[in-house]
């Protein structure tokens, strides 16, 4: 199986988000990790190669730092990675974003297409579908489980409130993988070390220009969400806290 | 011909999903700030009975859009059919709801019509005559409002929970219903999609609990779950978690809270820990009371918090756990 993995750099969980001049997007002084949900997509890639043999391709849109989620697949185990290298693929909708991945694999023939369900930054939910419809493949969202059949695979979607759901498709596919699908592991020494002569390609945004367009939709303004709910703060040493709470617990919610 | 909005509702097994009023309530607001007509779409099987209940509330029309090829759910299928249907109608905005279901066809849809979706929106404006939809980002930390810079139809979904389905307003008269038959050529649907089905039963129901203490990712490691266990157990209350504590496998699912987890609505829910990402926001927001203990003062669970304490849990919790026991000592 030839499978190839789109990830995406985001901004770390606990990092404090700044927003930039132009107040539509962040400061980029930020420390990145991996897209969560992507690096579970990864990992049940890998395990699918292990499985059956083939390839797995990883590929990522953004400038320069954006190359540390490939190296860290390719020291997990990817065979080759893809770099659609520009600081202006920052700012593209998931449309044009899947625009541009379509044109950078055009002359590839994966198998499988995976991508996290979502990301942690802009949140869409949508690049792996639309570029599912792109190339013209069927699709499926939030799996958690994929077993290879006769004439394709067998995927499992996790629904809403506890409900599931096997879909039988055909190969090529494209599916979006839910975190917790498996287990991560770790990337070893030898992996890091190997991980340095594997091949990554370097995508110019030039190369790619004339298939993406105009972004369809636009960022007007970001900004701290406005609170709903009157929030009292609780302050003081540790013991002090825990006194206060317990006198609300008891005294006004009546939960003690 | 007027500008339109068309909300396509959501059914599940003959009834529509409760979210769908939501989105009617969004249409409602929508038309009544832009002067557009107010059209609603039910798709696939039974549409027209349920075509004729959306047809209570102050909408101008309903389609049931209907094809044998609509049940059960695809996203081919749900694509085609779509596409087809709005494509004559011709509506300047359709809207849906946020779930699973549309977020699996709705970026197909838009892209074969050269479209584009704002997705998982929680409000929108209108100024200067010009629509903008709300929506998170950064996993809730930042909101951002977000226009339209192509052609109509224009597409939006909303989060569940953004507007409130009981606020829908009912017609005066029963709107017109209209069937449309669409069709869908052979070949197209690819996927073969089986039965529903639930998960060997849950052993934990928090649906009932009075009492939650939930964990999330400031809780570090595994081992440390004991204490939140602890506190659980002198409230009287559950343990629960937020996704990636069960992803970890540090829980079992079914402790898992959120929007592919359980809704709970306990009188008091307590979040160690937990930064507060939409997903999981959605499956404990009718707490009647929230008390969020997090390091970062900006993480968005403080944003719903009643009582917010910045500190780190393994300093708050030991002694929290301590003057409970007292208080309950009678102390």
């Amino acid at each position: 199986m030839k499978i190839l993995v789109c990830m995406k750099q985001v901004p770390q969980k606990d990092a404090p988000l700044k927003l930039n001049e132009s107040g539509a997007w962040i400061r980029e002084d930020v420390s990145y990790e991996v897209n969560e949900p992507d690096a579970y997509a990864l990992e049940e890639a890998l395990r699918q190669r292990e499985k059956h043999k083939g390839e797995v391709v990883v590929i990522t849109s953004g400038p320069a730092r954006a190359q540390q989620v490939l190296r860290e697949a390719l020291a997990k185990g990817a065979d080759r990675a893809i770099h659609l290298e520009d600081d202006k693929f920052v700012g593209l909708d998931a449309f044009n974003t899947a625009k541009a991945f379509a044109a950078a694999i055009k002359d590839e023939q994966f198998d499988l297409i995976f991508t996290g369900l979502q990301s942690d930054d802009y949140g869409y939910a949508q690049t792996g579908v639309i570029l599912a419809e792109l190339l013209g493949l069927p699709h499926a969202t939030i799996i958690m489980q994929i077993e290879k059949t006769d004439g394709g695979i067998r995927v499992k979607r996790e629904l809403e409130a506890g409900y599931f759901q096997f879909v039988d498709m055909p190969t090529p596919a494209v599916l979006t993988i839910q975190s917790g699908i498996n287990k991560l592991r770790y990337a070893t020494l030898i992996g890091i070390k190997q991980a340095k002569n594997k091949p990554l390609r370097k995508v110019a945004l030039a190369e790619v220009q004339s298939a993406i367009g105009e972004n369809l939709q636009k960022i007007e303004r970001l900004y701290v969400p406005q609170k709903t709910k009157k929030t009292e703060h609780i302050e003081g040493g540790a013991g002090e806290i825990a006194k206060k709470l317990v006198d609300k617990l008891r005294n006004e919610l009546r939960v003690l | 011909m007027a500008d339109s909005i068309i909300v396509v509702v959501e059914q599940r097994e003959g009834k529509l999903n409760r979210v769908s009023w939501e989105t009617i309530t969004a249409g409602q607001a929508i038309a009544a700030a832009t002067g557009w007509t107010l059209e609603a779409a039910v798709v696939g099987g039974s549409a027209a009975a349920l075509a004729a209940e959306v047809a209570a509330k102050k909408i101008a029309k309903v389609y049931a859009v209907e094809s044998p090829k609509l049940e059960p759910y695809t996203p081919d299928a749900f694509a085609a059919g779509l596409k087809q249907f709005l494509a004559a109608k011709q509506p300047k905005l359709v809207l849906m709801p946020h779930t699973y279901q549309v977020r699996d066809f709705v970026p197909k849809l838009a892209t074969a019509m050269g479209r584009t979706v704002i997705s998982d929106c929680i409000g929108f404006k209108h100024e200067n005559g010009k629509l903008v939809f709300t929506r998170q980002m950064f996993q809730g930390k930042l909101a951002a409002d977000v226009s339209f810079t192509s052609d109509a139809p224009w597409f939006a979904t909303f989060q569940n929970g953004a507007f409130r389905g009981d606020k829908a307003e009912a017609g005066a008269n029963a709107a017109p219903v209209e069937t449309v038959s669409v069709e869908i050529a052979d070949g197209v649907i690819r996927s073969k999609p089986q039965e529903v089905f639930k998960e060997a039963k849950q052993a934990v129901d928090l649906t009932q609990a009075e009492i939650i203490v939930a964990v999330g990712r400031g809780i570090k490691e595994q081992k440390n779950i004991e204490i939140a266990k602890q506190l659980a157990d002198a409230l009287g209350g559950d343990l629960a978690a937020s996704r990636p504590i069960c992803d970890s496998g540090w829980l079992p699912m079914d402790r898992q809270i959120g929007s592919s987890g359980q809704t709970v609505a306990p009188k008091l829910y307590l979040a160690l820990g937990i930064s507060g990402a939409i997903q999981h926001i959605v499956g404990m927001k009718g707490a009647r009371t929230i008390i969020a203990v997090n390091k970062d003062s900006e993480a968005p669970i403080f944003e719903i918090a009643d009582y917010a304490i910045v500190g780190n849990l393994f300093d708050i919790v030991p002694p929290l756990i301590e003057e409970v026991k007292k208080a309950k000592a009678g102390g």
